[in-house]
């Protein structure tokens, strides 16, 4: 499985990569962790033309946690995630995530932005973004733009990045301490992607859920925001109840693809599991 | 004088592993040969069509490629893969022929060899090739009931129907107060050992040589030269470090002629490595099996009968070891019970699929999955106690040799030779402690669902018919001993050493061991079917005790005595009362030749016992406690016995939960990578334990020894599933098919909880 | 293309392809064949090297993008006159058969245990399930690295 040919560039700035993607109309691709990108080259499943490689960027490796948020760029690796000191309080939900993104090996290579770049629907990192509300930040040769993370994952491995445009961070909303969440998903083995998985948090006012975001990977072409169950849980206590309503809102919300791991049906089920399963981990406040 | 017998069962640690630690091995892919080319193969992607043209014209331009061969380049008539165990003249038909030959009829089928100077340019002149195929409808399984035929000429795609026949079966199931009747599936699942084949051919126009040979050297160098048309010395195949076998390595594929061929054609070094993607279609698959299967028992639990019907899906083309799986699954179904009244078909269906092969325990994993499931299910009906219900059918001492099913076409009859059964089955599970996990079966603890399973294992070893063995003593008292035995990573170069040591008092840091090369010994056979301990540690005795009567001879008369009066001790030989080293003794290294041949099958054989925990929602199935018992008759090397064990038991639980080559009904596989095929990892099976014991040594080889190899794998389908239906037996869950995937467990219990609610 | 980097604590050179991958690089090139290829698409862990000492997949990294950076093959880990406390621990547990996977878990393990000597057995474990082995179950290899860690106790960051 020896990779296809390509030419190979590796720029000093932004604006030279940018330059190098917009120049091949279509046919050069980024690289940079690159466990995402060169076993589909392995496979021969792309072609580029060129490889434009990130290595030598500057600033584009840096954890900020401040107030108005918690900022990864784009060449943040999971094991620099993995790390930080300060992450774990500051955003236990992406820490957590991220703990069951692949294997040791990779994860001393693979960044958070090549993640959401491949997008792939049982991704742990894009189901962060959506679940969260995150804001990328995309650089071309226009200029600067930023994605809502709902705008930014279009299909599976589809994203609305344009062949000239490179992704360099995602911010990540304040995180309050104190805050309820979960993160559960099912594979087959440790490191496997996920058949489902599942990434919520909300508060508590007045002990009842309200605000609460849930986010579901590896159910659809793309990592999806459950917003008709979220409807079913806001203003309820988290009960028995509320827990059964909420696992059947998921069973009616999604509509899996089958595949060789496992028929739709099961991935169905799977996902109202891992949403029961989640809410009662969520109430012991870890 | 060194005491005897001081390293056989002792756990030496082993000389390979002194380079393979150091990144010091030799594989195949290490091999380089002055002015060497790259070979890769172009294969099939339809699984049934007519082969009408090849157009290289264009990947010929690519800078690099020197030569693009297809079936024309080979020879006018093109050779066939010969059977090298049960070569029927009924397979013949179904020979494979070393390049795709008018027809193809698997994904994966070789079509053409592009020779250039990397690996690297010949894969880009993949995409240049043009093959002009003709599809024809896909059969990939028994419902399309012969949609289309493989071989228009045979007129069904089943190539052969075994029978295994004993006793009356009818008589019996008519007179049986219980029968019970289901049917079974296994999928096709496959060796996967971790260094992908690969060969490297120097032909200098006289002699042609082979690096990458494992397994069967010597019956592939007759099948090699027969096919290029040359005398056997013309050839020789040599075996370097090998990256783990399980049966499917070191067969006769394709590629073992196609790049020897190549570099026979092209008169240049040719040199070969697979990869994984092509390691999934091309080499040998395992394992598909289903079947419909009834047992007869007397209302106490005495089972009186097996009788039914297997079908194997054998794939394309049967190639060697295609046979032997089916055959096993029929003749090997009632394992070490005594059942004495047999009717089993097994018919090896022919698809459009990667041909079939043997893997660790061929017929012998998928059958114990039949027949130990059966016991329960039996178990379950009649109300008597599983372990009571097996207690009461294992073979017992006083009754061997036991004789099996006697096998037709092809008149093959064997017996157990020795052992405790009832022992080992009693220790298994004092050691796995049933008595206190009992209480663990079909109980909800916190969240998940506990059950327990025990089953009992024949392993048949030792495969004839006979093997060699050559010592060559220096005068500075190094041993060499050459064998036809192969490496596949068994630690053979260690155990050999221990058997030579104690069998020539040579000191154990004096002897070599080389093995698996043509050049080595005359006609050697190889390792397959756990027989190397046997095969070539019996030889290497014989030729051992030849030695030592050669160097009594020759110093007796130096001494001035009489040959029984010498003594050998260490380095120097003993008479009356004088001695002499043998540095001056032998001036020209003593050569000595011998082989041991055997007809009879030894068999090892066990008890395992398993602990699991299953998760309802995810049809999870967690292992958490796995002990397994064998008796091997007598232990060389219990270290690295026990880690075969422990190895074939991971295997086994792979197949039982992860492992699936999954076809669509165009005959492509669908999982083609390690990222569909899910192999166990470290973090899966962590708590498993093995035993070994020496309770009954083998009458019949002067080792006493058994084969032990495959035993670890054999039982495991069926004590999984059984264990998981204890698990869920509150739902009458009852599974009958493998793998037992978290999806599969999920269906089953929603399936058994739609039952009890209707 | 050139590119120079540090192989085993030498600086060495190489003309390669863009899309010559390290893995590829080291055992052609540079003829260091203890690094195995098992799958090439990044699941089997038997190519893993240390780069700038962290364990990687040799077979996902170009050997354009190793230029300028420290790289470790299990050649590099080894000695000749003996065998190192974590090859000795893989030996006397029988942590190996046919060996192919070997230098993959070496690598691995010696990069663990470098920076944490105190991993635990589910540690060991999490981490080593990125290196398939097809012969050993794996049960001797944890004990080995088991074992192997009180070398590494007092190591600092030594490679």
């Amino acid at each position: 499985m020896k990779l296809p040919a390509f030419d190979y560039a590796s720029p000093a700035s932004l604006e030279e990569a940018v330059a190098l993607l917009a120049s091949r109309s279509g046919s050069a691709k980024i690289i940079s962790g690159g466990q995402s990108l060169v076993p589909m080259l392995a496979f021969r499943l792309a072609a580029p033309e060129l490889l434009v490689d990130l290595k030598r960027l500057q600033g584009l490796n840096r954890i900020v946690i401040a107030d108005d948020g918690v900022r990864l760029g784009a060449k943040v690796r999971w094991c620099e995630i993995d790390r930080d000191a300060m992450l774990q309080g500051a955003h236990p939900l992406l820490v957590e995530a991220v703990r069951h993104v692949a294997h040791y090996q990779i994860r001393n290579r693979g960044t958070v932005g090549g993640s959401l770049a491949h997008a792939d629907p049982a991704a742990e990192m894009p189901g962060i973004a959506i679940t969260c509300e995150a804001e990328l930040t995309i650089i071309g040769p226009q200029g600067q733009r930023v994605d809502k993370a709902s705008d930014f994952f279009t299909g599976s491995l589809t994203t609305s990045l344009a062949s000239d445009e490179i992704l360099t961070e995602i911010k990540l909303p304040p995180w309050p301490a104190g805050r309820r969440w979960a993160f559960l998903e099912f594979a087959r083995r440790r490191g496997d992607f996920a058949m489902a998985g599942v990434a919520l948090f909300y508060e508590l006012v007045d002990d009842k859920i309200a605000d609460i975001h849930i986010g579901a990977i590896g159910v659809a072409d793309r990592p999806l925001r459950l917003r008709a169950v979220e409807a079913v849980l806001n203003g309820q206590t988290l009960d028995d109840r509320a827990i059964e309503a909420a696992a059947a809102a998921v069973r009616e919300s999604v509509d899996p693809p089958s595949d060789i791991h496992a028929p739709a049906e099961y991935r169905r089920a799977l996902l109202a599991t891992l949403l029961a399963r989640a809410l009662r981990q969520s109430e012991t406040g870890r | 004088m060194r005491i005897a017998n001081s390293y056989i069962g002792q756990p030496i640690e082993r000389t390979e592993d002194l380079r393979f630690l150091r990144g010091r091995g030799t594989y195949v892919a290490d091999i380089n040969r002055p002015r060497q080319l790259t070979a890769v193969i172009l294969r099939s992607s339809i699984a049934h069509g007519r082969l009408n043209g090849i157009d290289a014209s264009r990947a010929l331009q690519l800078p690099g490629v020197h030569r693009i061969l297809t079936a024309k380049d080979f020879d006018t008539e093109i050779p066939r893969i010969a059977l090298r165990l049960q070569p029927l003249s009924d397979l013949e038909p179904f020979h494979q022929p070393m390049i795709a030959d008018q027809k193809v009829r698997y994904v994966g089928e070789p079509v053409a060899v592009v020779v250039a100077e990397t690996a690297a340019i010949a894969e880009d002149a993949l995409d240049y090739i043009a093959v002009d195929i003709e599809p024809l409808p896909v059969f990939v399984s028994r419902e399309q009931a012969d949609a289309a035929l493989l071989f228009e000429q045979h007129g069904t795609n089943c190539a052969i129907t075994w029978k295994a026949l004993r006793g009356d079966a009818d008589a019996a199931f008519k007179m049986a107060e219980y029968v019970r009747r289901e049917r079974f599936k296994v999928q096709r699942h496959a060796a996967m050992f971790m260094e992908p084949r690969g060969f490297v051919a120097d032909w200098d126009g006289q002699k042609l040589t082979v690096w990458g040979a494992a397994k069967t050297a010597w019956y592939n160098r007759r099948l090699l030269a027969a096919s290029l048309r040359l005398p056997i010395e013309a050839v020789d195949l040599v075996e370097v470090d090998v990256g783990g076998g399980f049966g499917s390595r070191g067969e006769f594929y394709p590629e073992d002629y196609l790049i020897p061929a190549a570099a026979k054609v092209i008169g240049r070094p040719v040199k070969w490595n697979e990869d994984r993607r092509e390691h999934m279609i091309a080499a040998n698959h395992a394992r598909e099996v289903e079947c419909e299967v009834e047992i007869a028992a007397t209302r106490h639990g005495r089972v009186l009968g097996l009788r039914g019907q297997i079908w194997s899906d054998v794939g394309a083309y049967v190639r060697t070891n295609g046979s032997v799986g089916p055959r096993n699954v029929a003749q090997y179904m009632s394992g070490p019970y005594a059942i004495e009244n047999i009717e089993l078909t097994s018919s090896m269906l022919l698809t459009n699929k990667t041909p079939t092969g043997t893997y660790r325990g061929p017929g012998r994993f998928e059958t114990d999955f039949i027949r130990e499931r059966m016991l329960d299910l039996v178990a379950k009906d009649l109300n008597i106690d599983r372990l009571e219900l097996r207690r009461r059918n294992l073979v017992a001492d006083r009754q061997m040799p036991y004789p099996l099913a006697s096998i037709t076409p092809y008149d093959s009859s064997t017996e157990l030779d020795s052992g405790d059964y009832h022992a080992a089955f009693d220790r298994c599970l004092a050691e796995f402690d049933w008595k206190t996990k009992e209480q663990f079966s079909g109980r909800l603890i916190d969240g998940y669902y506990h059950g327990l399973a025990v089953g009992s294992f024949i392993e048949g070893g030792a495969a004839g018919p006979k093997e060699q063995a050559r010592l060559v003593l220096e005068p500075d008292g190094t041993l060499s001993v050459y064998l036809g035995s192969s490496s596949v990573g068994q630690g053979l170069e260690t155990i050999m050493a221990q058997i030579a040591a104690d069998a020539t008092e040579v000191p154990y840091e004096k002897i070599r061991v080389l093995h698996g090369s043509t050049s080595h010994v005359k006609e050697g056979y190889g390792s397959y079917h756990s027989r190397a301990t046997v095969m070539g540690g019996s030889a290497i005795l014989l030729a051992a005790e030849k030695l030592k009567q050669s160097i009594k001879a020759s110093a007796a008369k130096r001494l001035g005595c009489a040959a029984e009066e010498v003594v050998l001790d260490g380095e120097q030989a003993r008479g009356g009362n004088r001695s002499i080293a043998f540095a001056e003794l032998i001036e020209v290294p003593i050569e000595i030749e011998a082989e041991f041949f055997n007809n009879k099958q030894t068999w090892a054989y066990g008890t395992h016992a398993a602990h699991v925990a299953v998760d309802p929602g995810t049809g999870h199935v967690k292992v958490l406690d796995y002990m397994a018992v064998e008796d091997v008759g007598r232990t060389i090397n219990p270290a690295t016995l026990h880690g075969q064990a422990i190895g074939s038991i991971v295997q086994g639980l792979g197949g039982a939960f992860l492992e699936h080559l999954v076809y669509d009904e165009n005959g492509q596989l669908l999982t083609g990578s390690f990222a569909d095929y899910l192999l166990p990892t470290a973090s899966d099976f962590p708590k498993i334990r093995s035993l070994t014991v020496d309770l009954k040594p083998c009458p019949n080889n002067p080792l006493g020894a058994k084969g032990g190899g495959e035993g670890g794998i054999i039982p495991i389908g069926g004590i999984m599933a059984n264990a998981v239906a204890d698990a869920l037996k509150h739902l009458n869950v009852q599974p009958m098919e493998l793998p037992l995937s978290p999806p599969r467990v999920w269906a089953l219990v929603e399936a058994a909880k739609a039952q009890l609610a209707s | 293309m050139k590119v120079e980097f540090e192989l085993n604590g030498t600086r060495v050179g190489a003309d390669v392809e863009a899309r010559t991958t390290l893995a590829d690089c080291i055992r052609d090139q540079l003829k260091q064949t203890g690094t195995h290829l098992a799958c090439e698409h990044g699941v089997c862990g038997a190519c893993t090297v240390l780069m700038n000492g962290q364990a990687v997949r040799s077979c996902l990294i170009l050997a354009v993008q190793a230029q300028g950076e420290r790289v470790v093959t299990v050649e590099g880990l080894s000695r000749d006159e003996s065998l190192t406390p974590l090859q000795a621990a893989f030996r006397k547990h029988h942590a190996l058969q046919c060996g192919f996977c070997t230098p993959g878990f070496i690598t691995t393990a010696h990069a663990l245990l470098t920076e944490e000597p105190e991993a635990d057995e589910e540690r060991i474990r999490d981490v080593l399930s990125g290196n398939l082995c097809r012969c050993t179950g794996y049960v001797p290899i944890i004990q080995a690295v088991l074992e192997a860690r009180s070398a590494y106790a007092h190591k600092g960051n030594e490679e």
